[in-house]
């Protein structure tokens, strides 16, 4: 059934949530901020996972959660407290609840094992009582949740033989009614079972005047005559057992002629109001003003209760699809609207006229519209923070080094893709922080640092772009070593005058494998070039600080959303080319920008007091040889991360606009100097420059992209 | 008359679940997240049974059968709880908690519905 | 879609035959998604010189391969009578760039004989076997080797 297929989903979403709930929780414990409602919430996580798991016939999951969920239980009540090493298990048992629910929605879930060394350290962990109270994981059990149809209406087949009759003195007590059950429907249900014969005794009904209202006075005297069993009688009265006196007594007798049942419920009818217990429930049809301050004595009293919970707030989930959908509509929206505006711009209707003022108003519009449905794909970044602490955790473990995790801004909003794409490097990223930025012990404690290292995790927006930035709190990069390795590889040149950001960034050039600097972590050889080109296809620059003895900071921006980018438009080579306007600084004419030939063949100009070397675009694409004249041409001023600026000769400048993000990658490939394409008003593709790419600032970037525009500026 | 129900739990799924059993069913379905909402939630959802899990954010179970009982208005209502487990501890707690009944869970439509007509009148 | 080609080369194949540089060609029709005329692209720097540039297809942008130039039969000067088939392999598309698109033809499978040793070489390496109709040689086209290949993130 397609319903429980969407629950299955559901349940697997909520699952997300609940670790996410789970990892917040072992962490406040953990830093000791955590109070008696945060260790009820860390039960609460793992008892819902059990649950839903158990609804789902997740049996691997049920018996993993089970065994948690015992030991959390006696945390809750306090016969165990918990000890550093309890906590480690428990965030051991977190992550491995995280991988048996992933195996489980990949419907790779392996039967339960038996002797699973995790469950045994749960069960080591659990107080004294030690014994399962619940049902034990094999008694569990799961049924899957196929709605079928009902069986409550398999009534026994009332047959000749096999018949028993049973008498059944049952008298109710106050505490019946109080709970909510009523007598009436436990008779209902007797006569259910079979022919019943029913007796009111109201000989402890007292006079009126001594009638005490919620006192029930009634006795029932019953005779049933059933197919069913004397445990199936008990059965309907399950959840009144110690609410009322019963008898049930077996006399099989034969079933003679009963007298109608209706006769005795004429009994019931005929004094209604004195000893009946009301027939249904009183439903609270109108609550009047006294009960509702009863309602708002309690919401006092629960607000008490939690303090730190914040107000739910309304949500839908939707198929990412149909966002996805969404988002290539007003995509293509936006360019209809750009070709539109430039249909109406080159029918050069005179100034101030309505169909330019409409213009406007749709370009807003549309604009707006982008933006709230680009809203839609943003998701916090916590869920991935925290499953980097996975990784600091492991990653310590590893390397036998203590770790500590914080995270920074986990609030913060970022595309739902880049988030995605965002954890392999992160990974990495953590991976070297921890195995080579981080110290040894016993030259933390000897340079004076605390034993335990410090990893940090943090995302802010800034200027209109979001920076995820890695710190640890280690010996920073060793330059004289990173120089030399540089040197001995061939990656510089031997008398290569670097600054040390310079050196620090030379980590990310392909062929620098991190191991060769001070790795311990074997297997792990992951070069920093590998986050630097994922992070580039997602539109985002990645850079390190370092400051020795104190630590480093790898900083990683991005666009805030994939799909568009503010650009300028412009003219290369008789080519359309869009230059992301975020690493624009000003554009020059080159007429009035004075470039000179510095050395043998490199071009220069001066800006602000400093020398800015110079290219030209449609020669870095290939478009053509280095033009011998720049008169003409427009300059931009460009800065890369690193604060190194370049000035961009191009034909001209059109306009700058937001333009629409189609990636090159799925169809094509990796383009040098080119970040992406975008679709024009007029339907035709223009390029969007890498600019960071164009950078020929020092022998790192002529080693890794400059070699075609070097080659072209010397020819020219 | 179709018999309308409220149903309290904190996971999502479970509420899924719920709803859909209970509305495959005939019934007519509430919904709260907890035992707070749920009681809030009772003078619009008006229902004849309510179904309640124990182990809650901001008011477990057990505070929310306090919460109605404490209303003589409402003394009457029939609350079943959501237990993983029935031993007869839980239950005779329960029972002095004031809930009406209980259903094991996991459960099926069928167990679901056989423990409303329990409590409730057809 | 690739189990489609699969369950064909067990029986018979539907393909569509083309013209390259007056020579007849096809590929199987499991990879064509659509025919379209020839509209201007925009040039890609850093490409093979096959890459005639990037199209706009509805909003997907995809690279257009010169067939002609690609199997070693000359440079294409497009025009509007020329036609661009859209193909998709593996979640990738491309246009390839053919003078006309002749037939769509349902051949049996083991009609398809190896590429006679005459063909030249640069021709070979992309054709998996030919067809003879009524005396016409169609050579089928293996159309994972014509895409370009996929730029990496390898450095210039």
């Amino acid at each position: 059934m397609s319903g429980s297929a969407d629950l299955r989903e559901g349940f697997f979403q909520e699952c997300e949530d609940l670790l996410e709930a789970l990892a917040d929780g072992l962490n406040a414990m953990d830093d000791g901020t955590a109070d008696a409602e945060v260790v009820n919430a860390v039960f609460r996580t793992v008892h819902s996972i059990k649950g839903g798991a158990g609804a789902f016939g997740l049996e691997t999951l049920v018996s993993f959660a089970h065994a948690f969920e015992n030991v959390l239980d006696d945390v809750r009540a306090g016969t165990v407290s918990v000890s550093p090493e309890m906590l480690a298990v428990f965030y051991k048992s977190s992550d491995r609840l995280a991988d048996l629910v992933e195996a489980a929605n990949s419907g790779e879930e392996n039967a339960p094992s038996q002797d699973d060394a995790l469950i045994e350290e749960l069960r080591q962990l659990g107080g004294g009582t030690g014994e399962d109270e619940e049902v034990s994981p094999d008694d569990f059990e799961a049924i899957g949740f196929a709605l079928e149809l009902p069986e409550v209406n398999d009534l026994p087949e009332l047959e000749g033989d096999g018949k028993s009759e049973f008498e059944i003195r049952f008298t109710p007590k106050k505490e019946l009614y109080a709970n909510g059950n009523d007598a009436a429907l436990l008779i209902r249900a007797l006569k259910d079972l079979g022919e019943l014969e029913i007796t009111a005794d109201l000989s402890e009904v007292p006079v009126l005047s001594e009638m005490e209202w919620d006192e029930p006075s009634v006795s029932w005297h019953l005779r049933l005559i059933t197919d069913e069993n004397q445990s199936d009688i008990r059965e309907v009265f399950e959840f009144v057992e110690d609410q009322c006196a019963l008898e049930i007594i077996r006399i099989d007798e034969g079933a003679d002629s009963l007298p109608d049942i209706s006769d005795f419920m004429q009994v019931q009818e005929d004094n209604p109001p004195v000893f009946l217990p009301p027939i249904s429930p009183e439903s609270p049809t109108v609550i009047s003003a006294d009960t509702r301050a009863d309602i708002e004595g309690i919401s006092i009293f629960g607000k008490k209760a939690e303090k730190k919970v914040t107000a739910t707030k309304t949500t839908i989930r939707v198929d990412l699809e149909r966002v996805d959908r969404l988002i290539n509509i007003v995509g293509e929206m936006v360019i209809s609207e750009a070709m539109l505006t430039q249909s109406v711009s080159e029918m050069s209707l005179q100034s101030g006229n309505q169909v330019e003022a409409a213009m406007a108003q749709l370009k807003q519009l549309s604009s707006e519209l982008q933006e709230s449905v680009m809203a839609i794909r943003a998701q916090p970044v916590k869920p991935l923070f925290q499953r980097m602490s996975r990784i600091v955790r492991e990653a310590a473990q590893e390397t036998g080094k203590a770790a500590k995790f914080e995270t920074i801004g986990d609030t913060v909003e970022v595309d739902k893709t880049v988030i995605e794409r965002l954890a392999d490097p992160l990974t990495h990223m953590i991976r070297n922080a921890v195995d080579h930025g981080l110290e040894e012990t016993e030259f933390r404690i000897a340079a004076g640092k605390p034993a335990q290292g410090t990893v940090t995790l943090s995302a802010a927006h800034r200027s209109g772009r979001v920076v995820i930035e890695l710190s640890d709190d280690g010996a920073g990069v060793n330059r004289d070593k990173v120089r030399s390795l540089a040197i001995k590889k061939g990656l510089i040149p031997d008398d290569a005058d670097l600054a040390d950001t310079e050196i620090d960034n030379l980590l990310f050039l392909p062929g620098f494998s991190t191991n060769d600097v001070v790795s311990n972590m074997s297997g792990r050889g992951v070069g920093m070039d590998v986050v630097k080109s994922e992070i580039r296809a997602l539109g985002g620059r990645v850079v390190i600080h370092s400051s020795p003895g104190s630590g480093t900071t790898v900083s990683i921006s991005l666009p805030l959303t994939l799909a568009v980018l503010e650009g300028m438009v412009v003219q290369a080579a008789g080519e359309t080319v869009v230059v992301p306007t975020s690493a624009l600084r000003e554009t020059v004419r080159a007429d009035e920008a004075g470039v000179q030939v510095l050395g043998s063949d490199d071009l220069v100009m001066s800006s602000h007091g400093e020398l800015v070397p110079v290219l030209d675009l449609g020669a870095c694409l290939g478009y053509r040889e280095m033009p011998q004249d720049f008169s003409g041409l427009t300059l931009l001023l460009i800065e890369n991360e690193n604060g190194r600026r370049t000035a961009v000769a191009v034909d001209q400048v059109f306009d700058q606009r937001e333009v629409v993000i189609k990636g090159l990658e799925t169809n094509y490939g990796f383009i040098p100097g080119i970040a992406a394409a975008t679709i024009l008003g007029d339907g035709r593709i223009a390029l969007i420059v890498d600019t960071d790419q164009l950078h020929p600032v020092t022998s790192l970037h002529h080693h890794e992209v400059g070699a075609s525009s070097k080659g072209v500026l010397n020819n020219g | 008359m179709t018999i309308s129900v409220l149903a309290i739990d904190d996971s999502r799924t479970m509420r899924g679940m719920l709803a859909q059993a209970l509305e495959n069913a005939g019934f007519e379905v509430a919904l709260a997240e907890d035992g707070q909402q749920g009681l809030d939630k009772l003078e619009d959802s008006q229902p004849d049974v309510v179904i309640t899990d124990i182990n809650m954010p901001r008011l477990d179970g057990f505070g929310f059968i306090k919460g109605v009982r404490g209303q003589s208005r409402l003394r009457g209502l029939p609350i079943l709880i959501l237990t993983t487990e029935s031993s007869p501890a839980l239950k005779a707690r329960a029972r002095d908690a004031g809930a009406t009944g209980w259903i094991v869970k996991p459960f099926d439509e069928g167990k679901l519905v056989s423990a409303i007509h329990k409590v409730v009148v057809r | 879609m690739d189990n489609n080609v699969a369950v064909d080369i067990h029986q018979s194949r539907e393909i569509v035959a083309f013209h390259v540089a007056d020579q007849g060609f096809c590929i199987d029709i499991g990879y064509v998604r659509e025919i379209r005329g020839w509209t201007p692209t925009t040039v890609l720097p850093h490409a093979p010189d096959y890459v005639k540039g990037m199209m706009n297809l509805r909003g997907t942008v995809l690279p257009v391969v010169d067939l002609s130039l690609r199997l070693g039969l000359g440079v294409t000067n497009p025009s509007p009578r020329h036609v661009i088939i859209i193909v998709m392999l593996d979640e990738r598309m491309v246009g390839l760039l053919v003078e006309a698109v002749s037939d769509i033809l349902n051949l049996p499978h083991d009609d398809m004989k190896p590429t006679p040793d005459v063909a030249s070489g640069a021709t070979r390496n992309f054709i998996e076997g030919v067809f003879t109709i009524e005396d016409k040689m169609i050579r089928a086209i293996d159309v994972a080797r014509i895409l370009p290949a996929r730029q990496g993130h390898t450095t210039c």
